[in-house]
């Protein structure tokens, strides 16, 4: 646990000075994500910044240095009965909360529990001019000034070092249980709508290899009453597969190929596509592995009222993320150069223009 | 806004005629009445002139006209903002979004609502009430209140806690831009590639762009919903009782506190039955399954009773629910019957700190002479203290305003915020110096910059100049200086 602020600023002055170009780093363990980091930029490395600045249960809010890891964050929650409600993915042990915030991550509870984005609150963060600026708070709702700090979720860094970040966390569910049954991916779509449309404890409805897997979690008496009336059989081992998504080492994407991640509307069709497919978040998120055109890819996501990204492999020194229509690039290049004027930080890891 | 306006009214009536109906561009001062101020009244300014466009291709050509005569657009709803959000500016254009009133798609299924920006809050759930559906966000004011509004001021209410604001609860909004682009940003999806633009343009409050339509997200009505309601003898013990809630592991759907003041006023208004010589009173409604309700709701009356409460009832038929609740929901206009005015405050707070900043303001109240009254969205930490008072009395007002602004900056000094959902606009402009540096300030004018590089968009809101907060910190400073020599006089 170590506040390494002051050495961090310094270096990012000097940058400055030199127009020396910086790649954020936390635990490294994205470093597959975004497009390929630029070979000339120098370290910034967060994975000494560390430790819990504040913690009160009885609040629902932590404050955590960046690059503390997710899973001592969570170890601390977890002795308060306490939990990461979106569930944060890790791709190893070093994964850290401020490289979960950059990448906008979150588990299989996102369409009932809110994404990482959601749950901040408050952020510190070094502009590209070096300066310490706080935003947001360390109170559930704060309206004054801009949500700077959810900008951050999935900037990729692009907008500075966020070196701080507070935000919401939640009891855990009393219990958990996961209902399994055959379905062909024709009916999946319109099945886990419709359930997740029902006031049940649902958190969790995922498809693959032509089975449907629920989750309910919440009070006791809850879970089991819709165990009962739900159909499905009850999975042993069940909290063993919603881990297994959420960290993504599930079997499905043990895979050296391409890994499309398609980003859409719950109840959209699924793509036409040869090859094979994880359905999430009761329909928003669809995994699809193999060689593809990007171009084609997002012309279907579109369709399906989303986008798509290369998530893991592929050609990572073109585009990965879903292009973005003329004027929005505008204003997000105008961001970046308001937050970061010399183009310091992680140069054209989000998108070639940024 | 950089420079002054290039056009005059007369000009840019005219040029708004050609593309919008005549009666529909307003410019005598008698129709304009009603637009000079917001749901905050003690702020008043005459625009320049008045439109109502009902289409997103009129308000692109709005936009591109004001922006190359740099003519400041002022954005409004239904006008029922709580810190002059919506105030004209006296060279400007009120654009009204009065038109864009109709719902344009439901889909039961995918859980969504795609709404013009004028629709009414309230009105979302009512129209899906019949797919057992319903929209989240509750603010007070949602009988009224259009979800344009609520996405300008990021709108809570007193589920959110359980249910988060209006960011949680939209997937997508139309813009126009300040240069006249109409952009989509969001989609159907629950993430998008990039930055995340949904999330600065919610809470902007008409800083970054017109809204022109928005997307929401739907949540299936809850089989059951309590209310437990518990009296205790200090604010300190129902403080702690929110905490204990919260520490059992329970997320209520909603979680109200009321001060002596509050309960007294809003009993005799609603006949609600509230325990009228209670020092606070909780509002804890539990909803979801029946089971978990029922699990939850016995947790919490054992909780209470534990805990010091005085008495505790919970209500047994949707009658007594909507009863308990009535007293909370109309605590503001119950105030108002017993003062001639009142002040509505906004601020957040570590709910730790509780006792300590109802203690602070009741010293406040004494040293200012003027009442308050409180109601607390306790879960969340939001603070409505109500001040009273009469405008009719010279000086009252500033009195008030000075009582206010003390009050906000006490929460900043515990760690809290100058406003939680009503938003910073023209009244709370002067706190935003107490609660950020220069640097972040002008972090915000530059992030502003990027989507309205001509500074057309709600200008004099949200964000002070710099030069503003280097007078008001040294009024401050001065006055705080002033005080502690009274003191050590004293």
């Amino acid at each position: 646990m170590a506040d390494v602020s002051e050495k961090l600023k310094a270096q990012v002055l000097q940058a400055r000075k030199n127009r020396q170009r910086l790649n954020i780093v936390g635990g490294g363990t994205k470093a597959f994500m975004g497009r390929t980091a630029d070979g000339d930029a120098q370290t910034l490395d967060l994975s000494k910044h560390t430790g819990i600045v504040e913690y009160h249960p009885v609040e629902l809010i932590m404050t955590v240095r960046a690059g503390t890891r997710v899973a001592d964050i969570e170890a601390a929650l977890a002795e308060e009965g306490q939990c990461l409600h979106f569930e944060p993915p890790r791709f190893g042990d070093a994964s850290t909360l401020g490289g979960t915030l950059a990448c906008n991550l979150s588990g299989p509870a996102r369409p009932w529990s809110g994404s990482i984005r959601d749950q901040v609150l408050g952020v510190r963060l070094l502009n590209g001019k070096g300066e310490d600026l706080r935003f947001g708070g360390q109170v559930m709702k704060n309206v004054a000034g801009y949500d700077v700090s959810r900008l951050q979720a999935g900037a990729m860094g692009t907008l500075g070092a966020v070196t701080e970040i507070s935000l919401k966390v939640m009891p855990s569910p009393a219990m958990s249980l996961t209902l399994v049954q055959d379905m062909p991916q024709s009916d999946v779509i319109h099945y886990m709508n419709q359930r997740a449309g029902e006031s049940k404890p649902i958190t969790g409805a995922a498809w693959v290899d032509g089975k449907v897997f629920l989750r309910l979690s919440g009070a006791r008496s809850a879970v089991e009453a819709t165990a009962e009336k739900w159909s499905g059989e009850v999975m042993e081992q069940g909290d063993a597969f919603w881990q297994q998504l959420q960290h993504m080492n599930h079997e499905f994407f043990n895979s050296d190929e391409p890994l499309w991640r398609f980003s859409v509307g719950s109840t959209a069709s699924n793509p036409e596509l040869d090859g094979p497919l994880l359905i999430d978040w009761a329909g928003s998120q669809r995994w699809y592995r193999g060689e593809a055109d990007m171009a084609k890819l997002e012309s279907m996501a579109k369709r399906a009222g989303g986008q798509v990204s290369l998530f893991r492999g592929g050609d990572r020194t073109d585009e990965v993320m879903n292009h973005q229509p003329e004027a929005l690039q505008t204003i997000q290049k105008r961001l970046k150069e308001s937050f970061d004027p010399d183009g310091l930080f992680n140069p054209g890891r989000l998108y070639s223009w940024l | 806004m950089k420079n002054r306006p290039t056009i005059s009214k007369a000009e840019l009536a005219e040029k708004f005629r050609v593309f919008i109906d005549p009666d529909f561009v307003i410019t005598d001062d008698e129709t304009m009445k009603p637009y000079e101020c917001d749901g905050m009244s003690m702020y008043c300014e005459m625009p320049l002139l008045v439109v109502l466009p009902e289409t997103p291709a009129q308000v692109q050509r709005i936009m591109r006209l004001c922006n190359e005569h740099g003519v400041p657009v002022v954005a409004r709803g239904a006008g029922t903002g709580l810190s002059a959000g919506a105030m004209p500016h006296k060279e400007g254009v009120v654009l009204s979004l009065a038109k864009f009133n109709r719902i344009l798609e439901i889909d039961p299924l995918a859980r969504t609502a795609r709404l013009q920006p004028g629709v009414r809050n309230l009105a979302i759930s009512e129209e899906v009430s019949h797919h057992n559906l319903y929209y989240g966000p509750d603010p007070s004011s949602q009988i009224a209140c259009t979800i344009g509004g609520n996405v300008a001021e990021n709108s809570g209410g007193v589920h959110c806690l359980k249910y988060g604001l209006t960011v949680h609860n939209i997937l997508s909004v139309e813009v126009i831009t300040a240069e006249g682009d109409r952009v989509l940003i969001g989609n159907d999806a629950l993430d998008s590639c990039g930055m995340d633009l949904l999330a600065l343009m919610t809470g902007s409050e008409g800083l970054l762009g017109i809204v022109t339509e928005v997307k929401v997200k739907l949540l299936p009505k809850p089989e059951i919903a309590q209310v437990v309601m518990a009296g205790f003898d200090s604010v300190q013990k129902a403080g702690d009782a929110v905490g204990g809630i919260i520490s059992a592991g329970i997320i209520p759907g909603g979680l109200e506190m009321m001060d002596g003041y509050a309960i007294v006023a809003a009993d005799d208004f609603a006949q609600a039955g509230y325990p009228r010589d209670a020092k606070a009173l909780l509002l804890c409604e539990v909803d979801g399954t029946r089971e978990e309700v029922q699990e939850h709701i016995e947790q919490a009356e054992a909780l209470f009773k534990k805990l010091g409460a005085t008495s505790v009832k919970t209500s047994q038929s949707e009658e007594e629910r909507a009863l308990l609740w009535k007293g909370r929901k109309s605590a503001f206009p119950a105030v108002g019957r017993i003062s001639p005015d009142y002040y509505c405050m906004d601020g957040t707070i570590p709910r730790r700190h509780l006792a300590h900043v109802l203690l602070e303001m009741e010293k406040m109240s004494e040293k200012f002479g003027l009442r308050v009254a409180n109601v607390f969205h306790a879960g969340d930490g939001n603070l409505h203290p109500l001040i009273l008072f009469d405008a009719n009395v010279p000086g009252e007002f500033e009195r008030t305003e000075a009582f206010g602004g003390s009050i906000l900056n006490l929460c900043v000094e515990v760690g809290g915020c100058i406003t939680g959902e009503h938003g910073v606009g023209v009244e709370k402009i002067r706190q935003m110096a107490v609660q950020f540096n220069d640097e972040e300030l002008q972090q915000f004018h530059d992030l502003k910059a990027a989507f309205d590089p001509m500074g057309i968009l709600n200008p004099g809101k949200g964000v002070p100049t710099l030069k503003f907060c280097q007078e008001y910190r040294s009024l401050e400073h001065k006055q705080h200086k002033h005080e502690m020599v009274e003191a050590a006089h004293g």
